[in-house]
């Protein structure tokens, strides 16, 4: 253990922007989440309608079971996956991070001839993580209390957060004992959170028994506002003990650069395909086209599934009323539906840029170099990926599309109508997500070195999205995002002009970006 | 014969710091060039203009006739490059990328592949993470060297390989040489490689080139070092042109002599009476350190290089 203290101050310098914007999203998420349902709901009455919704088993699968329509009850439903998601990939890839990752790059080998335990990268990392979420249980159940929520269920959700932030960070600690690179570690460890999510998602809506297999499970039963439930917090402690002490049991028992898992040796050979920066392009990108169709077509089905629900929910008579005034169930549903395709044009909007930056992640690795080294031009190794970021995403658009409109089609009996509906609905999302792709097109061809500002875009377009009108910004400001020139369809009428004008923009930005690409130096590092 | 690479007067800055200062350069077809250097002297630059990755500020670069910015992907069909750190995708096995890059560059001998991954002891199926660097390095190696190209840039290539590798990697190019007579462009700051490989060498310093010919010629340069005991002492030694660091004690005298003015200072020595001596044969070691062992002097010091050695012999 001899080091610890000195390797978890320079984690904790290494990672000082990074943890800090990860707990203040996990933080802020649910005081702001409560503030605006207090707006929204100000009466226990306007409530209870809500209960009924959220009761469909599409959004119980996705979200868990409301367990008390209470402004708590609601604000705890509403963040209480997303939150634990968010801090089991913070404390997970915060742990790989320096103990797989530092030890992959060669960083812990020539830190390990100092005097540096055996033990000491693990139990700093793992210190800094645990540091990082007592912080979270800390301010979540402060930032409640501050806007009049009780003190019971508000440390509960914190310490449900908190807790699940220690236990993926014992996963994060085992997964990196297991294989040899930093990538494969943070990929078990997020399918250890994916299994973790199904088994909940099948439990919560069938035999009840699998949920309680999942420690997230464990984390939304502790109900938060609805009657805590202190003892599921002793299994979450429980089980973090035991991946710890795992991960502690082989860390004394491989050697440096060991995993346990064996590597699989590869093809000696290249197939034939691989011949061309798109062949090339291909084999980099396919795994992660192929995770992002699976993960589209998955939410496009959850998510039009839940639309039924809306449709169907066993109103009170006033919300009837309501509803009627507003021009009926079927509006409610569409403009759900129209709010649903907002969402997925973002988080498609996500890969887009993802795969963008690819171009500058070669680049600055030194891996284009060789490449134009040989007589492969700028313009076609760019191509090979942009064909990802353009044509990938009207990908998974399409398979969202059609997720949404096959689930909803079923349990509506409107396949024919719903289908070519909510494809339209997901398509008209791309010239938007193109745009950010030109945005870091741009940035990459004339700005290199600030590429990675195409992300901050992306935050943008999502923080003008949700709060735009909330915060009662002005036209223009709103109007920046692309997205906010998407047709809200499915419901509103479908004008093809804004399409035409970003596609436009879109492509003036990538042109602009490849001009310069082509007249500038290569730089890596 | 032409030249397969021409370089005059080229001029590179990064911001404020001024990368290559009026580089020249040329290099021989069918030739192997040394390209001599200490970190940071400008070698890469001047190998990153060449592929056309960099542009040039200032001068004219010429490669196999053509104009490496304009004619990038013309060129680059007829060469093969090792860059000196390499970076594989970690996903790739080292086979696979051997082959990519071949097919990319327009060609790879299948059996010269095979037999260069036997001689560099390469494993062909590990993925491209698991690669220490000198594996690394010996997969762009394989690359370069399997090509069908005529012209080969080694930009440091035996960086990180064992001295074992180093020696095949030495075969490889002798035996490549003989058999093809490709020309090489070969960085380096390892003065053994460069002296066992090249036919003519370049040495650069802060961004120009400071000495170029061949290794006879280089040597006719440098000095001889000479160790002698004699019968009397040698007086008029030191006001010899072409005498440096003489030491003398107890008629044991010591220092180095430009190799052009050997013979007068011998017949000096024979006077003297010599009991025993030893000279030693200037090796490049000395020249390039003559050249960076005072590496903050200023530019205008090498027009007279021996100036501050014969200022320590005065005093």
């Amino acid at each position: 253990m001899t080091g610890t203290r000195s390797l978890l101050r320079l984690v904790l310098r290494l990672d000082r922007v990074w943890l800090t914007v990860w707990v203040l999203v996990i933080a802020l998420t649910p005081v702001a989440t409560a503030a605006s349902y207090k707006k929204t709901y100000p009466t226990p009455e306007s409530l209870r309608g809500v209960s009924d919704v959220i009761s469909n088993a599409s959004l119980v699968a996705l979200n868990g079971p409301l367990f008390r329509a209470t402004l708590g009850g609601l604000t705890a439903w509403k963040i209480g996956i997303t939150e634990l998601i968010l801090v089991a990939l913070m404390s997970l890839l915060t742990v790989v991070r320096h103990t797989r990752n530092e030890e992959e790059t060669g960083r812990l080998e020539l830190l390990g001839s100092g005097v540096v335990g055996r033990y000491a990268p693990l139990t700093a990392a793992l210190l800094a993580v645990c540091l990082a979420n007592v912080a979270l249980v800390v301010l979540i159940a402060l930032f409640l209390v501050g806007v009049g929520f009780p003190a019971a269920g508000s440390l509960a959700l914190g310490l449900s957060i908190g807790l699940t932030g220690v236990l993926f960070a014992g996963v994060g600690a085992l997964a990196a004992q297991l294989t040899q690179n930093a990538r494969s570690a943070n990929g078990i460890a997020i399918a250890v959170l994916g299994v973790a999510y199904l088994l909940r998602a099948v439990g919560d809506t069938g035999p009840i028994w699998l949920t309680w297999l999942s420690p997230v499970g464990w984390a939304l039963r502790m109900r938060p506002y609805a009657g805590e439930r202190w003892w599921a917090a002793v299994l979450i402690v429980a089980l973090a003990v035991l991946l710890t002490a795992v991960a502690y049991q082989l860390v004394g028992r491989r050697d440096i650069d060991a995993g346990l898992l064996p590597q699989r040796p590869g093809p000696a050979v290249a197939a034939p395909g691989l011949r061309s920066p798109f062949g090339l392009a291909w084999r980099l990108q396919r795994g992660t086209l192929l995770a992002w169709v699976v993960a589209m077509v998955l939410s496009g089905a959850v998510m039009g599934g839940a639309a039924n629900g809306i449709a169907h929910f066993n109103a009170s008579a006033q919300v009837s009323d309501l509803l009627a005034r507003l021009g009926g169930r079927k509006v409610l549903v569409d403009s759900y539906l129209a709010a649903v395709f907002g969402i997925i044009g973002l988080v498609a909007a996500c890969y887009t840029v993802q795969v963008t930056l690819r171009l500058r992640a070669e680049e600055a690795a030194g891996r284009l170099e060789p490449l134009l080294a040989t007589r492969v031009g700028r313009i076609r190794w760019a191509a090979s990926h942009l064909v990802f970021a353009l044509l990938g995403t009207a990908v998974l658009l399409l398979v969202a599309g059609l997720g949404a409109g096959l689930a909803y089609g079923a349990q509506a009996h409107d396949l024919g109508h719903q289908v070519p509906r909510l494809l339209g609905a997901a398509m008209v999302q791309l010239p938007a997500a193109w745009v950010l792709a030109g945005f870091g097109v741009a940035l990459f061809g004339l700005v290199p070195r600030l590429a990675a500002l195409a992300w901050a875009g992306l935050i943008a377009c999502a923080v003008l999205l949700e709060l735009g009108v909330l915060l009662g910004l002005s036209h223009w400001v709103v109007d920046a995002s692309p997205f906010a020139h998407v047709p809200k369809l499915p419901g509103s009428a479908f004008t093809a002009m804004p399409l035409v004008w970003l596609t436009a923009i879109a492509a003036v930005l990538l042109g602009a970006g490849l001009v310069g690409f082509r007249r500038r130096g290569i730089t890596s590092g | 014969m032409t030249d397969a690479i021409a370089v005059s007067g080229l001029v590179k800055t990064f911001g404020s710091t001024r990368a290559l200062n009026g580089l020249d350069l040329t290099v021989r077809a069918g030739e192997v060039h040394g390209f001599l250097g200490p970190n940071g002297a400008g070698k890469t630059t001047t190998i990153r203009i060449l592929l056309g990755l960099l542009r040039s500020d200032g001068g004219t670069a010429s490669l196999l006739g053509g104009d490496p910015w304009r004619d990038t992907a013309a060129l680059h069909r007829r060469l093969a490059y090792v860059p000196g750190d390499v970076t594989l995708w970690p996903n790739l096995t080292g086979g696979e990328i051997i082959d990519l890059l071949g097919r990319l560059r327009g060609g790879l001998d299948p059996k010269r592949r095979a037999d260069l991954l036997e001689r560099f002891e390469l494993d062909p199926r590990k993925r491209g993470r698991t690669y220490s660097k000198g594996n690394r390095q010996k997969v762009a190696l394989v690359a370069a060297l399997a090509s069908d190209v005529e012209l080969l840039l080694l930009d440091e290539p035996t960086s990180g390989l064992d001295p074992l590798m180093e020696e095949v990697f030495r075969q490889v190019i002798l035996a490549d040489q003989r058999d093809n007579g490709r020309t090489v462009l070969l960085s380096s700051h390892i003065l053994a490689e460069v002296e066992a490989l090249c036919d003519r060498v370049t040495i650069i310093r802060d961004g120009q080139a400071v000495e170029t010919g061949t290794l006879a010629e280089m040597r006719h340069l440098t000095r001889t070092s000479i160790q002698a005991q004699l019968t009397r002492p040698a007086t008029g030694l030191a006001g010899l042109p072409g005498v440096h660091d003489l030491r003398s004690h107890n008629g044991h005298v010591s220092f180095d002599v430009d190799t052009a003015e050997l013979s007068t200072v011998l017949r000096q020595l024979t006077e003297a009476g010599v009991r025993s001596l030893v000279s030693q044969p200037p090796t490049l070691e000395e020249l390039f350190l003559r050249h960076y062992g005072n590496a903050t002097a200023p530019a205008a010091e090498k027009t007279a290089p021996d100036e501050t050695a014969q200022e320590k012999v005065s005093q």
